[in-house]
């Protein structure tokens, strides 16, 4: 007869659930019961394979598998599980906090981090995308042809905004957070 | 979390829906989608409320909100300092009211509003933070969505005396999350899973909210989800047109433009998930004011609903000819009254010359 081995439970290193409810808000996650109402009502757990109840569980254990597991990305944030959880434990805010752990070790997508990067560079999460030396673009021309003025009245009309947000980017350690380039450096000195 | 509530509940209710119209005044939040990529909803946005006489004041130099998904999900300390930085600009312009047309944008300045407002050590620490671009936000802004201002600024007894077109169009209404949820500082005090407020305004200005199946369903394109798993995305959105095909529509309402990206230009990318034989989806998405506008009597071109032969490639991707045609054909509401009283009228000479040739006849007689 084959020997049982026990199941054991690796890479334990009992700091995320910690650093997770240093948000005084998040502390109710540890009275999740394992209910699975999240999973049951998640409308990407239908078609992908996140598993809120399971990323609720290895967070409360404090697996560093969580932070890696590329699940935790498929969340569209439509706080369903939130209004749902019998617990009353604010579910999305949970998987937001797990993100941020995420990204402070390194696992974020390289798409997400472009459009970090784009932000930094315009102000915008979708800029206009006027490219370099030039004054208008289809999307200047369409805004044109609406009546509007052809560039926004946010930073894109605003270029020191930029370098105002660049600042601020600066001051929360966004900027290496997220390995941003910021142009504004040299502008500065 | 309650207080603001009540106090959102409260203020629209009694202050502000005895206000004419040229009282109201808000600091118009555009973010990004809607300026770079749906300028029409900016057009029509504008459009509306000059013809109404409200004051729109543009926030410049605003950023990204920064987007509930991405930003958030990477790191919230700057998620709530650009958050609070934008709110500074409604400030900075003497509005206590800061209009967003988004879910998205209303999602975020709406919990940075609160935080900012109700949790002392996040005010503390990100008016530190914004005292080096020697800014503060001093808590004087209400973020306000298209929506709620609709619902509660104008109100429903307003907006039915707008309309001067009864379209009767068949809408299927997208809510969208962010105005919905979280219930806790949600402005309409509705339950989530059973909302009306979208319905409302849409059946007061003269059209049939279709109800379909996943109707509260997210449209997949929010929580960072579209820019780093388009597919998984376009899963969500292929279901809910799928379920909106089913009940037949003239059009799909939203109000926010991330949701009306998804579903238009969605339309074109769910192509390649389509079954065998299954037909394309063509189905027009219009945003709320537009629709409004529609409603007002104005042309579409007022409301940017026909699109310029040049460019290429730009918004909306899914042609609005057939709803166009449709709303061509319908005539202004004096006009049917005009048509029946004529219709009247003319009527009552008829019997009139009748009666008279019957009297002459009866004299000749």
């Amino acid at each position: 007869m084959e020997k049982i081995t026990p199941n054991i439970i690796f890479n334990i290193s009992n700091d995320i659930s910690d650093e997770i409810i240093k948000d005084e808000a998040l502390k109710i996650m540890r009275a999740c019961f394992q209910c699975g109402t999240c999973t049951g009502s998640c409308p990407s757990g239908r078609r992908t394979a996140i598993r809120t109840r399971q990323i609720m569980r290895e967070a409360v254990l404090s697996l560093d598998e969580v932070l890696s597991d590329e699940d935790i990305w498929l969340c569209s944030t439509c706080y369903t599980c939130y209004e749902r959880c019998p617990r009353n434990i604010p579910v999305t805010d949970v998987i937001i906090k797990i993100r941020n752990l995420a990204t402070q070790r390194g696992f974020i997508k390289p798409a997400h981090q472009k459009v970090t990067q784009i932000l930094a560079d315009t102000g915008h999460g979708v800029p206009l995308g006027l490219k370099n030396n030039s004054e208008e673009n289809q999307w200047s021309k369409a805004r044109e042809s609406y009546g509007l003025s052809k560039i926004p009245p946010t930073t894109h009309a605003h270029p020191e905004a930029v370098l105002d947000i660049q600042k601020l980017m600066k001051l929360t350690n966004f900027d290496k957070l997220l390995k941003l380039e910021l142009q504004s450096t040299n502008e500065e000195k | 979390m309650t207080e603001i509530k009540e106090q959102k509940k409260e203020h629209p209710k009694e202050e502000l829906i005895e206000k004419p119209f040229s009282d109201l005044k808000y600091s118009l939040y555009l973010g990004c989608v809607i300026p770079n990529r749906y300028p029409m909803i900016e057009r029509a946005t504008r459009f509306v409320f000059d013809k109404l006489g409200i004051e729109l004041i543009d926030m410049n130099g605003a950023t990204c909100c920064p987007a509930p998904g991405v930003f958030r999900s990477v790191d919230k300390a700057l998620w709530l300092t650009l958050g609070a930085r934008n709110l500074t600009i409604a400030q900075n312009n003497k509005t206590t009211e800061l209009l967003t047309l988004c879910n998205g944008c209303f999602g975020t300045l709406h919990e940075v509003e609160h935080e900012m407002k109700s949790n002392p050590d996040i005010n503390q620490r990100i008016n530190k933070i914004l005292a080096e671009k020697n800014i503060h936000f001093d808590g004087n802004v209400n973020v306000r969505q298209i929506m709620d201002v609709l619902y509660f600024d104008f109100g429903l007894e307003r907006l039915k005396s707008l309309v001067k077109k009864t379209l009767n169009l068949r809408v299927a209404i997208h809510y969208g999350c962010h105005i919905l949820k979280p219930s806790s500082t949600q402005l309409f005090g509705q339950d989530p899973d059973n909302p009306t407020f979208f319905d409302e305004v849409v059946e007061t200005i003269g059209c049939q909210s279709i109800d379909y199946q996943e109707k509260l369903m997210c449209c997949g394109a929010g929580g960072s989800l579209r820019t780093g798993f388009k597919d998984n995305s376009l899963q969500y959105t292929i279901e809910k047109l799928r379920q909106i095909r089913k009940v037949g529509v003239d059009c799909i309402v939203v109000c926010c433009p991330f949701c009306h990206l998804q579903f238009d230009l969605g339309q074109i990318e769910v192509s390649k998930f389509l079954d065998d034989g299954e037909e394309e989806f063509r189905i027009p998405v219009i945003f709320i004011t537009q629709l409004l506008g529609l409603a007002m009597g104005y042309e579409p071109e007022d409301l940017g609903m026909i699109k310029p032969e040049e460019p290429k490639g730009i918004s909306p991707f899914v042609p609005f000819d057939k709803l166009l045609k449709k709303i061509e054909s319908i005539p202004l509401d004096n006009q049917v009254q005009k048509i029946k009283t004529n219709a009247k009228t003319e009527a009552k000479p008829k019997a009139k010359t009748k009666a008279k040739t019957t009297t002459k006849g009866g004299k000749k007689l």
